[in-house]
C-alpha cells in the first residue's frame, strides 16, 4: 500500500498510530472532537485544538465492498468502512468481518514498511 | 432582464476522439453559436471547468474562435457540480449587464485522456483514502448510496430501475453511447464494481465536449430557437463539506445531499412548486445520485423516488443520461434540459453535482 502524503496538520495523528495510538483532535472552545485533523474547528471556528485518545470503538455508518481493481493493483474484494465513533467523529478504515450497516466495530493496528494503518473489524 | 440559453452544442461522444480539449471545445462551442445563431465575434464571456487540468481554459478557447474580447471568464477547478452554476453565474452576468453572450462549455478526453473515475485528486482529505484502497470516486457515491438505500427502504432494484429507464431513453439519442436496451433481469445479474454498485448503474467515460450560450431574454427572441428561459439557479455546499472533492468523513447525513438544503431557494425564486416540474434532468454519476437528487428536490417523497422512476409518470434523464448518453460532467444534463423546453416542456429542473455539494437551475418556456 503507497503510504499516506502526512501534512503539517496531520503529522500527530499518523505519529501516534505508529505507537499505536489513535488520536482526535478536540476544540478548546466548544470540546467538539474531531477527525480529519485541520487547522480549526469546523463547528465554531476557533483555531488549533488538542489531540485527546480515543479506541476508535464505534458502528458501521456504511461501507462498501471493492469487487474490482480500478486504479492501481490490488487483491479484491476489499471493504472500507466509514465508522461512526462512539467518541463522536467518524473515520474511514478497512474493515474485517461481516459488513452491516450499525454493526459494532474495534479497531487494530496493521504496521507497514514506513506507516502504520488502522483497521477496523466487526465484533460479534 | 432576464437570460436565457439559446443555443446547445455537442461534439461525437466517443472512446479515442484523436483531438486535443481545446479542439473538442472549440467545435462544441462553434456548434452552440450556429445553433443560435450568433457569431463568434459577439461572445463576451466564457465560463468552463475542469478536474486535475483535464480541459483547456476559456482563453485558449476565446483564441481558437477567435473572440474579440472577453469580459467574463471562469475557470472552475470543480467537477460535475459546476455546470448548473456556471449558467447561473452567466445568467447574473448577463442580467446585470456585465456581459452579453456568454459560453458556458465542458470539454475533455475522458476515456482517452485523464480519467476523472481513477485519478487521484489534490487535497488534504487524499492521505485517509488513497493508501487504504478508497481511492475512486465512485467509492464515495457507493458509500453514500449504501446508507441511502438502508436509510430509505430502497434496495438495488431501486438502483436498477434508474439504469432500465434511462437506457430506454438512451435508445433513441443518436448521441448516447450505450443505445443498446438493459433488461432490471441483466442489471441484477451483474457482477459488482464496487458493492451495491454493478458496471450498469456507472456513468460511462467518454472524450467528448457540451456548450451552451447564455444570452438575454430579449436578444434570443430574435435568434434561431426559441429561448429556454433561466428562470432560477442556486448553489449550495452544506454545513462542513469537507477538504476536497472526495472527503465526506465531517457530512453529517449521507442520506441527502446539496439538493435537499437549495431546494426551496431554487423553487423559490422561480415562483414553482416541485409539482410544476414536468420534466427532470438530474445528475446521474450513478444511479445512486438520481434516486437522491429526486427525493432532495422533492419530486418525490423520502423513499419514493424508485417507485417515481418505474412509475415513468415523470421523464427524468431523457437523453440516457450520464449514465448511457456519456460522462460530460453534466454539462450534456443542461443541455438535454434546452433540448426538453424547446420541444414544449413547461418546467425543468435540472441538478449538477452527487454529494456534499451542486448545483441547479429551473428552466421554464418564454410564455
Amino acid at each position: 500500500m503507497s503510504s499516506p502524503r502526512v501534512d503539517v496538520d496531520s503529522e500527530s495523528f499518523w505519529a501516534a498510530l505508529r505507537d499505536h495510538r489513535i488520536v482526535l483532535q478536540q476544540c478548546q472552545a466548544c470540546a467538539k472532537k474531531r477527525f480529519p485533523p485541520m487547522p480549526s474547528c469546523p463547528w465554531c471556528g476557533t483555531p488549533g485544538g488538542v489531540d485527546v485518545e480515543t479506541d476508535a470503538s464505534g458502528r458501521v455508518y456504511s461501507w462498501v465492498t471493492v469487487h474490482r481493481q480500478l486504479t492501481v493493483p490490488r487483491e479484491v474484494p476489499y471493504t472500507v468502512a466509514t465508522v461512526q465513533l462512539d467518541d463522536g467523529p467518524r473515520l474511514l478504515g478497512r474493515l474485517d468481518g461481516h459488513a452491516s450497516v450499525d454493526a459494532p466495530v474495534e479497531s487494530f493496528f496493521v504496521d507497514h514498511d514506513d506507516w502504520t494503518e488502522l483497521r477496523f473489524r466487526v465484533v460479534s | 432582464m432576464k437570460a436565457a440559453i439559446a443555443g446547445v452544442g455537442y461534439t461525437a461522444l466517443t472512446k479515442h476522439s484523436g483531438k486535443t480539449p481545446l479542439g473538442l471545445a472549440r467545435e462544441a462551442c462553434q456548434a452552440a453559436l450556429d445553433d443560435a445563431g450568433v457569431p463568434a465575434s459577439a461572445v463576451d464571456g466564457i465560463a468552463s471547468f475542469a478536474v486535475m487540468h483535464d480541459s483547456a481554459p476559456c482563453v485558449s478557447v476565446a483564441t481558437a474562435l477567435a473572440v474579440p474580447q472577453l469580459r467574463f471568464v471562469v475557470d472552475a477547478d470543480l467537477g460535475g457540480q459546476a455546470p448548473c452554476y456556471l449558467v447561473w453565474l452567466a445568467s447574473m452576468a448577463v442580467a446585470t449587464g456585465h456581459a452579453e453572450n456568454v459560453l458556458v462549455f465542458r470539454s475533455l478526453n475522458g476515456r482517452s485522456g485523464a480519467r476523472v473515475g481513477t485519478m487521484e485528486f489534490s487535497g488534504a482529505g487524499g492521505q485517509y483514502r488513497y493508501p487504504i484502497g478508497y481511492d475512486a470516486y465512485l467509492m464515495y457515491c457507493a458509500m453514500w448510496a449504501r446508507r441511502f438505500l438502508h436509510e430509505t427502504g430502497q434496495t438495488e432494484e431501486d438502483l436498477g430501475a434508474v439504469a432500465v429507464a434511462q437506457r430506454t431513453y438512451a435508445a433513441s439519442n443518436e448521441r448516447a453511447y450505450k443505445r443498446w436496451p438493459l433488461t432490471l433481469e441483466e442489471h441484477q445479474g451483474q457482477s459488482y464494481v464496487c458493492e451495491p454498485f454493478r458496471p450498469d448503474d456507472c456513468t460511462v467515460e467518454v472524450d467528448g465536449a457540451c456548450a451552451v450560450l447564455v444570452t438575454s431574454v430579449e436578444r434570443a427572441r430574435d435568434l434561431r430557437r426559441p429561448p429556454a428561459v433561466i428562470a432560477s439557479g442556486a448553489f449550495r455546499a452544506g454545513p462542513r463539506p469537507g477538504l476536497d472533492i472526495g472527503d465526506h468523513l465531517l457530512w453529517a447525513d449521507y442520506t441527502r445531499n446539496y439538493t435537499s438544503i437549495l431546494r426551496d431557494e431554487l423553487f423559490g425564486r422561480a415562483g414553482v412548486t416541485p409539482a410544476d416540474v414536468d420534466v427532470a434532468e438530474i445528475y446521474d454519476c450513478f444511479t445512486s445520485t438520481v434516486l437522491m437528487g429526486l427525493e432532495g428536490l422533492g419530486l418525490a417523497e423520502r423513499g419514493g423516488a424508485g417507485d417515481l422512476v418505474r412509475s415513468g409518470r415523470l421523464p427524468i434523464n431523457t437523453h440516457g443520461g450520464l449514465l448511457a448518453e456519456g460522462y460530460l460532467h453534466g454539462m450534456n444534463t443542461v443541455a438535454e434540459a434546452v433540448t426538453q423546453i424547446r420541444a414544449g416542456h413547461e418546467v425543468c429542473a435540472v441538478t449538477s453535482g452527487a454529494l456534499m455539494d451542486g448545483s441547479a437551475l429551473v428552466l421554464v418556456n418564454d410564455r
